[in-house]
């Protein structure tokens, strides 16, 4: 059997080394769905990775050497809390080392002081405050079932999280579509053309600061349906049906409700993890208490 | 071979045209001709661009706006100059406001005639640059093998 | 034990000296003051850190009698005061207090000899580390700010003598609050730090000035008044005076400590500002800042929460703790919200304060070992990182003119090492893996297993949103690269630098340390009192020091880049930027680009919220006076 820690470190390799490739797939499916449901042919599965190979080759231009340390940083930071998270740690440590990555992407955005970006890191900004709340409520959920915040005690513990937490589970759907930057709630940035602030927060970034923001938002599609798995972990069968059932809601959602505005992002959001969120868990703090002591 | 062939972004500007081209180049990414699968992307943000599709004759009000998205473009990067007015002026050529034609502003490098151009006259183009694009990056990817050596530039 | 009366005597020796000498030797005083002050909190720390609880076996008399009358001589030249300018709220407190005071001392308790009147433990070595590395380099850092503040503001009367002697007098009285076991004295020391507040809030003279330090001094009174009423009752219950002890009265158990114990937080909770109280403090951002960043920041606030946290083991797992746990948890919430919707630097800080006293208390509060450990922990992290954030944005007021955060766009170029430091005090208020998101995730960890604690995550997750969004648009303003920007940095002064650097590599140094400080004194403390005690795992320690790390060197990354990078001016639709932000607007007239951020007025506009605060705060305080009442019939 091997140790704890090397498995981990093994798990942390893995996940740095193969997240990308995992990623960039899934972001390749996404639009050849999406590009179906909108009638047409749509680009190749792999070209996301086109894409990046492409944002690489060009020249390297930025408005203020201080983007190249912000990207930089961000792209460090999320593939040190996705390896934290796929290495078993503390989910706590998780969503705040991911807080941490998104804010140096808020930073760069800043850095450039224009208009698009400002807006487009503003929004960003309401963005994480609106989906923070929800993703504690999650882990603390999960610790209220399993008794522990450990990602591998939470995936090893067998029991059918779901069952317990289904409140918290739409809770963090709505959470998976703000992160995937999905419409309604693409406020910031997204993937397709039609932003009223031009490409709000990654406006004014080109090149390979682009390209490395794209392979940190693989690395954290890769970490976003990780929490998804750790609700059905039970039956990892499931668990992967669970994945694709869920991606494919947010695709739908995507192409079927356009953007609102952030005040009402920032109400819902609040308002579901109140509401969803916290019944949930007082039901699960009430009945472990009554029935389960 | 590069990347840049597969994923060719675009960025479309409007340089006083009467818009029949502009709606040709955007009825390319509709599902009928959907150049999307080609890994076109129209994306409004001249620093996530390759590709500089521009239509119109270009006047005294947009000569420096042209000019200014064409240097936020990164290199490698190519022009084309959409429908006749872009290459000449077109029909608007003897007018007092009009410059006459994009190369008046910033090298082109494909200009595709028709007023307004067809959709698939307009694909044909940009293929075309796709290949002046790949050449380019060739060359800049030379030059950054001697640039090497070199100490850096300023900041 | 010569170590506690030279770092209580000391300062009090220097005030004296403050009145007395000119400018330039001021400078020196002070600045060999300070390093002993330093030196001597440090050499405190060296001998007992590996003992428990020691007490000292102080005379009581006449040090009390000497007290009594400073007492007294205090409340007639505030009467005097409150006659002069009018405010016959805090007149007739005075009245109450001095009255209460004089019943207390010639009625119930001429007769006692208490003995071990000073001690020291842990959580005192803790804070007079605060106190003395804190409190020593912001009295250095004044010396500059304040011949800029009077050169700036020629219409307010140069007062300094009498500021430094306020200044190295508090210090004096803050390090008796920590070492006194005698409630008595701690009353003596609490008082004269209101005092020193009231003074300094009304330096300059001004008639806003005057009002809030009236302001602030009702409020602290008022705290006083429950103080003494906590003395009187424990006078009444035992008149033998064994129970002005803080260590018997603790150890006596629920059932008689329980009064006084809600009685002296509620002292506490005016002290720290919390709602319903909070106004006091968002007043007090009138003073020159290193009054902001000394007494309403890291020290005087601090000793609210110090007194809550002592009395945490008779409030821990009952009703009435549990109030004064939501009190400081609502006031987190509610405190960080209207932060999100001020515009003015100070006031932010103001607020940012207020939610985490809140928080402090709210672990304290509910009193469980994990939470107190995690209280212990955000006292400190929290003064060395806010006032770090004082005394730049103080800087920034000096060289600039203005507090508003609008006006701090582009500091990264114009006062580079200061934005600088800005964004470390600022990362170590709220981003991982800095000390306030250590203690907030331990924080979590530890409510969860709390009777009630949904209701303080809820809170804490809410809360800690809000802290994120107030915190990184600040950030944002200041570290947006704004072109041509001249360079004002080069005329700080030399202390005010040293200050700042010391600080700043505090900052970090603690949250590398943090270990270290957990074991020989967090852990101890907690353990003598629990007989358990929790730390961080050593697995979640090795992530967070590599987390440190990466942050630290990360950005030597930016010298990889220096060369090769082709500049381009932002995009604005196409417009020309080259220098300025400028486009054409209606009517042929250049406009110039300006950027603000969101301050979403209609959700966290300050009156509204701070309306819902006082009325969720009063009406749990009502709850508790009435549990209280109960409990004395």
């Amino acid at each position: 059997m091997i140790s704890e820690p090397v498995l981990s470190l093994v798990n942390a390799i893995l996940f740095v080394l193969l997240a990308p490739l995992a990623g960039g797939l899934i972001a390749g499916i996404d639009r050849k769905v999406t590009a179906r449901m909108q009638g047409r042919v749509g680009p190749p599965i792999l070209q996301p990775f086109y894409d990046v190979g492409k944002l690489f080759e060009k020249e390297n231009m930025v408005v203020t050497v201080t983007q190249h340390f912000y990207v930089l940083s961000y792209l460090v930071f999320m593939v040190v809390a996705g390896a934290l998270f796929f290495s078993g740690g503390d989910m706590l440590l998780v969503i705040f080392a991911f807080t941490l990555s998104h804010i140096f992407l808020v930073l760069g955005a800043y850095s450039s002081y224009s208009p698009y970006s400002h807006i487009g890191a503003e929004r960003e900004l309401i963005q994480i405050i609106a989906y923070e709340p929800m993703i504690i409520f999650t882990a603390v959920g999960m610790y209220m079932v399993t008794q522990s915040f450990n990602v591998s005690a939470i995936v090893n513990s067998g029991i059918p999280i779901i069952l317990y937490l289904p409140g918290v589970f739409i809770g963090y759907l709505m959470v998976l579509t703000i992160k995937l930057r999905k419409s309604p709630f693409d406020l910031s940035t997204s993937h397709h053309a039609h932003q009223e602030i031009v490409k709000g927060v990654t406006t004014d970034f080109s090149g390979s600061n682009l390209g490395k923001i794209e392979i940190a938002h693989w690395y954290e599609y890769v970490f976003l349906l990780g929490v998804v798995y750790l609700f059905f972990g039970f039956n990892p069968v499931i668990a992967v049906a669970a994945i694709i059932v869920a991606y494919f809601l947010e695709i739908l959602i995507d192409n079927t409700i356009s953007r609102v505005k952030w005040q009402l992002t920032l109400r819902s959001a609040w308002l579901i993890a109140g509401t969803l969120g916290i019944v949930n868990l007082g039901v699960l703090y009430y009945l472990k208490g009554v029935i389960m002591p | 071979m590069t990347y840049l062939k597969k994923s060719p972004w675009v960025i479309h500007y409007d340089a006083s045209s009467c818009n029949g081209c502009d709606i040709e180049v955007l009825a390319a990414l509709t599902p009928v001709y959907d150049v999307e699968r080609f890994g076109i992307i129209n994306t409004g943000n001249p620093k996530h661009a390759d590709i500089f599709l521009v239509t119109g004759s270009v006047n005294e009000q947009n000569r420096e706006v042209v000019k200014n998205i064409y240097e936020q473009i990164p290199e490698p990067k190519v022009v084309v100059a959409i429908g006749i007015c872009a290459a000449s002026g077109g029909i608007f050529r003897e007018c007092y406001n009009v410059l006459g034609g994009i190369d008046k502003v910033i090298p082109v490098d494909v200009f595709v005639p028709g007023c307004a151009a067809r959709p698939e006259s307009i694909i044909d183009g940009v293929v075309t640059a796709l290949g002046i694009l790949e050449t380019k990056r060739l060359a800049m990817k030379e030059k950054g093998n001697e640039t090497m050596e070199k100490p850096g530039s300023a900041v | 034990m010569n170590d506690l009366l030279f770092l209580i005597g000391f300062p009090v020796i220097i005030a004296i000296l403050m009145l007395l000498v000119k400018d330039k030797v001021r400078n020196y005083i002070v600045i060999i003051s300070a390093f002993a002050l330093g030196i001597a909190s440090l050499y405190l720390l060296v001998t007992y850190f590996s003992k428990n609880t020691v007490f000292f076996d102080i005379p009581f008399e006449p040090a009390s009698k000497i007290m009594v009358i400073i007492e007294i001589l205090l409340a007639v030249y505030i009467l005097y005061l409150g006659i002069k300018f009018k405010k016959y709220f805090t007149v007739a407190l005075i009245l109450l207090q001095a009255g209460l005071l004089l019943f207390l001392e010639m009625g119930l308790i001429s007769d006692i000899n208490p003995v071990k009147n000073l001690f020291i433990d842990q959580l005192s070595i803790i804070m007079a580390l605060i106190v003395g590395i804190i409190g020593s380099l912001i009295c250095v850092y004044s010396l500059g700010y304040m011949e800029t503040y009077h050169a700036r503001h020629s219409e307010i009367k140069d007062r300094r003598k009498l500021f430094f002697f306020i200044f190295f007098v508090f210090l004096s009285a803050m390090f008796g609050i920590v070492f006194s076991n005698n409630l008595l004295w701690v009353l003596f020391f609490w008082e004269i730090t209101t005092i020193c507040s009231f003074v300094l809030i009304g330096y300059s003279g001004t008639p806003e000035a005057t009002n809030n330090a009236f302001l602030a001094l009702s409020m602290n009174l008022l705290g006083g008044v429950a103080f003494i009423a906590a003395l009187i009752y424990i006078a009444m219950l035992d008149p033998s005076g064994k129970l002005f002890g803080l260590d018997t009265l603790i150890g006596s158990g629920y059932a008689i400590a329980i009064v006084p114990a809600v009685l002296i937080c509620f002292a506490g909770i005016t002290k720290a500002a919390l709602m319903p109280f909070s106004s006091w403090l968002v007043g007090a951002m009138v003073a020159p800042t290193p009054v902001s960043a000394l007494l309403h920041s890291s020290t005087m606030v601090k000793a609210g929460v110090y007194i809550i946290v002592r009395f945490a083991p008779v409030l821990a797992l009952t009703t009435e703790g549990f109030i004064i746990a939501m009190v400081g948890a609502v006031t987190f919430l509610l405190a960080s919200g209207i932060a999100i919707s001020q515009s003015n630097a100070k006031k932010v800080l103001a607020y940012s304060t207020i939610a985490n006293l809140g928080l402090i208390v709210a672990c304290a509060g509910v009193g469980t070992y994990n939470l107190m450990w995690v209280a212990i922990l955000l006292i400190i992290f929290h003064a060395i990182a806010k006032s770090l954030l004082f005394l730049c944005v103080g800087t920034v007021e000096n060289r600039t003119g203005s507090k508003n955060i609008e006006d701090m766009g582009g500091l990264i170029v114009r006062m580079p090492k200061i934005a600088m430091m800005m964004f470390i005090g600022m990362a170590g208020m709220f981003l991982a893996p800095f000390g306030m998101v250590i203690s907030k995730w331990a924080a979590i960890e530890a409510f969860i297993t709390a009777p009630f604690g949904l209701i303080f995550i809820a809170i804490l997750a809410f809360g800690g949103s809000f802290t994120v969004f107030y915190w990184s648009k600040w950030m944002g303003k200041i570290i947006s690269v704004m072109r041509n920007q001249e360079v004002i940095e080069g005329t700080v002064k030399k202390e005010k630098w040293a200050v700042l650097y010391v600080l700043t590599g505090l900052v970090v140094g603690v949250c590398l340390a943090f270990p270290l400080i957990s074991t020989y004194l967090i852990e101890p403390f907690i353990m003598n009192i629990y007989g358990v005690t929790t730390r961080l795992s050593q697995a979640n320690f090795a992530i967070m020091i590599m987390m440190i790390c990466l942050l630290l060197i990360m950005p030597l990354s930016m010298l990889f880049y220096r060369t090769g990078s082709k500049h381009v001016s932002p995009y604005m639709g196409g417009r020309t930027t080259e220098n300025e932000m400028r486009f054409s607007g209606t009517f042929g007239t250049m406009r110039e680009l300006s950027l603000s951020n969101y301050y979403m007025e209609k959700y966290f506009g300050e009156d509204k919220v701070f309306y819902i605060g006082t009325l969720l705060c009063w009406g749990l305080l009502l709850i508790a006076g009435i549990l209280l009442a109960g409990v004395i019939l």
